[in-house]
């Protein structure tokens, strides 16, 4: 499958939600803890070498799921393949915490329901749907009833 | 670099909800690219939005995609290629190469123009915190007008307590508590903290819907003991209580309703 991974490398320099070295593994055999630089942008996290600037790898956020392991561990596994985990291990259990928190809410897929639920509570509450006001309320994007994942 | 192309090939193709779909003609980019050059060929190829990743396949029905365009951080602008109906994908990186499409008609084409330039994700974001604070906002001001038991200005409109509005429990998102927003400050009560059996009368219960007050007081009366929690017509707000609580509540209230009004029943038609 072809990407624009230009647009991607430009991605993974700007500005993170979050970033630390943590270490890691890849779902590979024999794949052992390495520290990395991790970084969140929107919904895809990044992965360098420590001192590089170009990142060795990215993970789209879409369809994950975010499991808090054992002490200081999460992992990220993708709903297809729920046995490949990529693992991170933390310093410490707040910043894991942290971490599992923030990759709950990385995906596109949570900003949209985020909307949808928001959308609606106003509309029952005020009787005026807030999208109206942007000239979005059409949009395929933001429909309530859309079909779950 | 790589990328977890296999799980992002498995969203492309699975159900979750596409922001918009359809043929486009994707224009070939070859090596020397000229702005005006001859022999520009374009590819008809299946489009499909989501979120922020834009999607292509060979057929509407191929089962994996042929490629994909990262949105973040583009512009979407018309075209003056010789094409009509054409618009571009660029990004700000210099150098970097635009996607030229071209759109079946006039009203494809403004539909394509208008999800692809609300595609990002931080766009999203913004609607998303905008909303978040509007929220907050209406649940003050309710909490304002809502001191007395009358209902708010926004009598006659039916506010239903159904649950339709709750996200599954699974997949909701983590601010959620029994499907109400915890706000950090302000009028809003976090729900599940206060309720009328545990609070000694600091909050009071939600106002009893009209209908019932007439049922009560009528003699004759034509109650709807069976009314289901869902037709009453309250406003419930998160400053009161959980709508789970606020479900059993009524329950109980209407069973009771209902053994008043079998006695009377009785009473009344010997």
């Amino acid at each position: 499958m072809r990407y624009n991974e230009r647009e991607l490398l430009s991605l993974a320099r700007q500005p993170a939600e979050k970033a630390a070295e943590i270490r890691m593994s890849v779902p590979k055999k024999g794949s052992v803890l390495k520290k990395r630089l991790v970084k969140l942008v929107v919904n895809f996290l990044f992965y360098f070498r420590t001192d590089e600037a170009e990142p060795i790898g990215a993970l789209l956020l879409e369809h994950c799921r975010i499991t808090k392991e054992e002490e200081n561990v999460f992992s990220i596994s993708f709903i297809e393949e729920p046995e490949r985990k990529y693992c991170f291990e933390c310093a410490t259990e707040e910043q894991c915490q942290e971490w599992v928190e923030a990759l709950k809410r990385a995906s596109y897929e949570f900003l949209r329901r985020s909307l949808i639920f928001y959308r609606n509570e106003i509309q029952k509450m005020t009787g005026k749907d807030p999208l109206e006001q942007y000239g979005i309320s059409e949009e395929a994007r933001f429909q309530l009833g859309t079909p779950r994942q | 670099m790589k990328l977890n192309e296999r799980s992002v090939a498995h969203y492309a193709t699975c159900d979750s909800p596409a922001d918009h779909a359809g043929f486009l003609r994707k224009r070939v980019e070859r090596h020397h690219h000229h702005a005006h050059h001859h022999g520009t060929s374009y590819q008809r190829r299946w489009f499909v939005l989501k979120g922020n990743l834009l999607f292509y396949f060979e057929e509407w029905d191929s089962r994996e995609p042929v490629g994909l365009v990262v949105l973040e951080g583009c512009t979407v602008e018309l075209c003056e290629a010789a094409e009509e109906f054409a618009f571009a994908i660029r990004f700000d990186d210099a150098g970097a190469r635009a996607y030229v499409l071209v759109a079946d008609g006039q009203a494809a084409m403004e539909a394509w123009v208008k999800a692809l330039s609300r595609a990002s994700f931080d766009y999203m974001r913004l609607v998303v915190r905008e909303l978040e604070k509007q929220l907050e906002e209406a649940c003050k001001s309710l909490a304002a007008c809502c001191k007395s038991p009358r209902r708010s200005s926004s009598s006659g409109r039916k506010r239903h307590l159904s649950n339709s509005s709750l996200l599954p429990v699974q997949e909701k998102p983590t601010t959620l508590e029994n499907g109400y927003s915890t706000w950090g400050s302000g009028g809003c009560v976090p729900g599940g903290a206060t309720c009328p059996d545990h609070d000694g009368g600091q909050t009071k219960p939600p106002p009893l819907p009209p209908r019932r007050r007439s049922a009560a007081s009528s003699a004759t009366g034509s109650p709807a003991p069976g009314l289901p929690p869902a037709m009453l017509e309250s406003p419930v707000s998160p400053e009161t209580i959980p709508f789970s609580k606020l479900h059993n509540w009524y329950g109980q209230e209407i069973a009771a309703l209902r053994r008043e009004w079998q006695e009377r029943q009785k009473r009344g038609h010997p």
